[in-house]
């Protein structure tokens, strides 16, 4: 802190940073590429003449540089400035608090569009007509005459969404004793905790590619793969996020980061997971088990 | 971080960092204020400039200036969409709630304040995108995105083809991420850094209407980012979500939009019935009657508010009863609006009131506001609005209430608050000739539109039967009355800065008791570097 002998509060006073105007023309950037990428989609002109992903894989890695220094700057300014007054890690709760609320909301839209048309197939409706052509009037959907072909069934809930279930409450109790193990200075359990459940993280992801694979649906054409594959895809990219959150505190415990007074990165991270954790319950109980059925030809 | 290390050698008390880093890489509540109030002056002339593109289309019967319908709606759509989040919400919420909030409540800054720069330089790009919208191909041969703000589909689907409407979608996912960031930031500065004393029921109701409006934009613009990142994956993908012949719903998008675009109907209105609370109170020389009904009327509102989005869509095929519930819930809107509104006529009763700019134009916005909510009132009735609904009676509806209601309120605040910013005095005289020109123009516009609107005049269409050329061109009229009241101010404006006349730490006297008015013209670059004491 620059003025920390002048001020009388306990607040934190943050110098000027270039890092958030950098953020601002990395997402810029990433908007503009990722319209350019979408408009080559295809065979498709681009956009101004320009085709491919590069401009996008540009932008996304500038967000990334800029996360990565932004963060260091709070790491630094935690550690070694000592700025994070008990206040201030306040503020960084509400913050963490706030920010899961708004990505609750952001969720609501997926299971928004996601009830609409489980809980209203189109049987008999007026003005669903179109619909109960493509769902036979019943959810999960039949495989009707004019679906395109784009939906053949469900997945089993009871085999690998079952087994990612238990691998996210695993890795919730393994976050949880790395937490506890934190609070009692035991550093090699939180590093063991904190290493489990990042590779539990990890199986998960994996075991939902290796799903994704098998998804006897796409994306496109069909409203079950389209609001199956927005809703568990969003929330795939959460997990993933979220692992490379805990890897990040994984790291910050082995170089020591961490005292069991101040470790707010670590309980950042654990609030995440949770959430992630919840997303999944509510996405395996409606959209998994609640939607599963076998596939009835109309 | 060398910076640091730079700023430790030579910091004085108030040390401001040079130019770069002070308007770039800002930390500093103020200074990110008045980046927010720069831009949105600039995206209130792009907005007011495409207004005056649709006014003189309107002028008479037949197409006017534009040779292609869809120019219009290009227009229009710009128009609704830069006023809203590159106007209004930059000015009320950026601005004067990053100049005002720290300093009402004693707090040396926001509580994050690198995450505020960022808040305010994704709007540059945000804008920037909403521009070049208009400039690559949106229906097959043509623009520019004329889907309307609403970006309702299909038309907004197999209706663009080309890139103009990702454009507009990615502006709002970079503004909508920009809101949600600065909504967390205000949201723990007001629960977090009020100074000892200052306890929430003492709160002036500009931090109030601050707190509340965050929330709004906090559980809104995500549902928002969902529905248009579906838009988005239904244009670029082949997802079906709103496209019936994969089992898609049209309507799910008219869901989930105004969800999110009600809510943010209240976003753009309650800094101003803030502000407007302040200047009333100052002008009275009076607290303002009825504070904590006041405040949570504004709680009341903001959460009635998140129940009520259907009255949008009594014609898209709703049940009747759904009807009937939209119709009482949105109705119940009008209690806690009307205890604000007979609080403020309240507060002036048996005050000491003097009518300077400020306060005219918060009188003013109560006008136009009552205004509008009682024509809400009447459209609140699927029944009235199966006639008017997407009839310009909706356009003076919405104009009255949330637009120039809120530009009412933010030149109050402008004037009210200009003193404390920069130190110096505008000349009343020509304040008060730019709030009677802009209440005339306004007026002239909007008014006669209920009428037209009543016999038919559709809105979103560039042309209309000669029926109704006598009501346009009046509205036209009134258009030409508002630009010329705009050049007054910003001759006013300009004039302040040359004359550079000095306010003094409180130009408006004993009223004026919040802590801003404690602090000098302009504050401080760190104002309350010792907290201030409330009792």
């Amino acid at each position: 802190m620059s003025n920390s002998e002048l001020k009388h509060h306990d607040y934190h006073l943050i110098d000027p940073s270039p890092w958030p105007i950098l953020g601002a023309a990395s997402a810029f950037t990433t908007a503009v590429g990722a319209i350019i990428w979408m408009k080559s989609l295809d065979d498709g002109d681009g956009v101004f003449g320009v085709t491919g992903w590069l401009p996008f894989a540009i932008g996304f890695t500038m967000i990334l540089v800029t996360m990565f220094v932004w963060w260091r700057d709070v790491i630094k300014e935690a550690r070694v400035d000592k700025a994070l007054t008990p206040v201030v890690q306040i503020h960084l709760r509400y913050g963490m608090i706030m920010f899961i609320m708004s990505e609750v909301m952001f969720f609501v839209a997926w299971f928004w569009a996601y009830f609409d048309v489980a809980l209203f197939p189109g049987a008999g409706v007026m003005g669903f007509e179109a619909r109960e052509a493509i769902t036979g009037g019943h959810w999960p959907p039949m495989v009707t005459e004019t679906d395109g072909g784009y939906f053949k069934g469900t997945f089993d809930p009871w085999h690998l969404p079952l087994l990612n279930t238990i691998i996210l409450l695993t890795s919730g109790a393994t976050v949880t004793y790395a937490h506890h193990a934190l609070l009692k200075d035991d550093r090699k359990g939180l590093i063991i905790g904190l290493l489990l459940t990042v590779i539990l993280g990890v199986s998960f992801t994996v075991f939902q590619a290796i799903e994704y694979m098998d998804a006897p649906f796409t994306f496109g054409g069909h409203i079950y793969g389209s609001t199956f594959f927005m809703a568990t895809g969003f929330h795939g990219l959460h997990v993933i996020i979220g692992t490379i959150f805990l890897a990040v505190c994984l790291v910050r415990a082995i170089k020591g980061h961490f005292t069991p007074q101040q470790h707010f990165g670590f309980e950042a991270a654990a609030w995440y997971w949770h959430f992630v954790d919840v997303v999944w319950l509510f996405l395996f109980v409606a959209v998994y088990v609640w939607g599963a059925g076998t596939p009835v030809t109309h | 971080m060398s910076t640091q290390a730079h700023a430790a050698d030579h910091h004085d008390h108030d040390h401001k960092p040079g130019f770069v880093k002070r308007w770039l890489f800002s930390t500093n509540h103020k200074d990110i204020g008045t980046l927010y109030l720069i831009f949105a002056m600039v995206g209130g002339t792009i907005g007011g400039f495409l207004s005056m593109g649709i006014r003189a289309e309107l002028a008479e019967p037949g197409m006017q200036i534009f040779s292609n319908p869809h120019m219009f709606n290009v227009f229009s759509t710009a128009h609704g969409l830069i006023m809203i989040f590159f106007m209004i919400m930059p000015s009320l919420f950026g601005g004067f709630g990053n100049w005002f909030v720290p300093l009402m409540i004693g707090a040396p800054d926001m509580a994050f304040p690198r995450l505020n720069n960022v808040s305010f330089w994704l709007m540059p790009p945000a804008l920037t995108l909403l521009i070049i919208s208009l400039f690559v191909e949106g229906p097959s041969g043509m623009n520019g995105a004329g889907v309307g703000w609403t970006v309702y589909p299909p038309h907004s689907t197999s209706g663009h083809p080309g890139p103009a409407v990702d454009f507009a979608i990615l502006a709002l996912h970079l503004a909508g991420a920009s809101s949600i960031l600065s909504s967390i930031n205000f949201i723990t500065t007001i629960f977090n850094m009020r100074t000892p004393g200052m306890t929430l029921h003492k709160m002036p109701l500009f931090v109030w209407s601050m707190l509340v409006t965050a929330f709004l934009l906090l559980l809104a613009m995500p549902v928002l980012a969902g529905a248009i990142t579906m838009l988005l994956t239904d244009r670029n993908f082949g997802t079906t979500f709103f496209d019936p012949a994969g089992g898609g719903d049209p309507v799910l998008f008219q869901h989930l939009f105004w969800f999110f675009g009600h809510p943010e109907v209240y976003v753009i209105i309650l800094p101003g019935f803030g502000i407007v609370s302040q200047v009333i109170s100052t002008f009275s020389k009076k607290p303002v009657f009825g504070y904590l009904p006041m405040a949570y009327a504004m709680v009341a509102i903001g959460a009635v508010g998140f129940v009520v989005w259907a009255h949008h869509m009594y014609t898209a095929g709703l049940s009747l009863d759904t009807q009937a519930y939209f119709l009482a819930a949105t109705m119940v809107i009008a209690v806690p609006t009307g205890i604000k509104i007979f609080s403020w006529i309240a507060t002036m009763w048996g005050g000491s009131v003097r009518f300077p700019t400020p306060m005219l134009f918060a009188i003013g916005f109560i006008v136009l506001f009552t205004l509008g909510g009682v024509t809400g009132v009447v459209l609140a009735n699927p029944g009235i609005d199966r006639a008017f609904h997407d009839t310009v009676y909706v356009v003076a509806h919405f104009h009255y209430t949330m637009s120039i209601g809120a530009l009412f309120t933010l030149f109050s605040g402008w004037y009210y608050w200009f003193p404390k910013m920069t130190g110096y005095m505008y000349n009343e005289t020509l304040g008060k000739i730019h709030f009677w020109m802009l209440f005339i123009g306004v007026n002239v516009t909007f008014f006669p539109q209920h009428f037209s609107g009543m016999a038919g005049m559709a809105r979103r269409q560039a042309d209309y039967p000669d029926a109704l050329a006598g009501w346009n061109m009046i509205s036209t009229i009134g258009a030409w009355i508002s630009i010329a009241a705009m050049a007054v101010f910003f001759f006013a404006m300009a004039l302040a800065f040359v004359r550079k006349q000095k306010a003094g730490d409180n130009p408006w006297g004993v009223g004026a008791t919040t802590l801003e008015w404690t602090v000098s013209s302009p504050p401080a670059f760190h104002a309350f570097e010792k907290l201030p004491k409330v009792k």
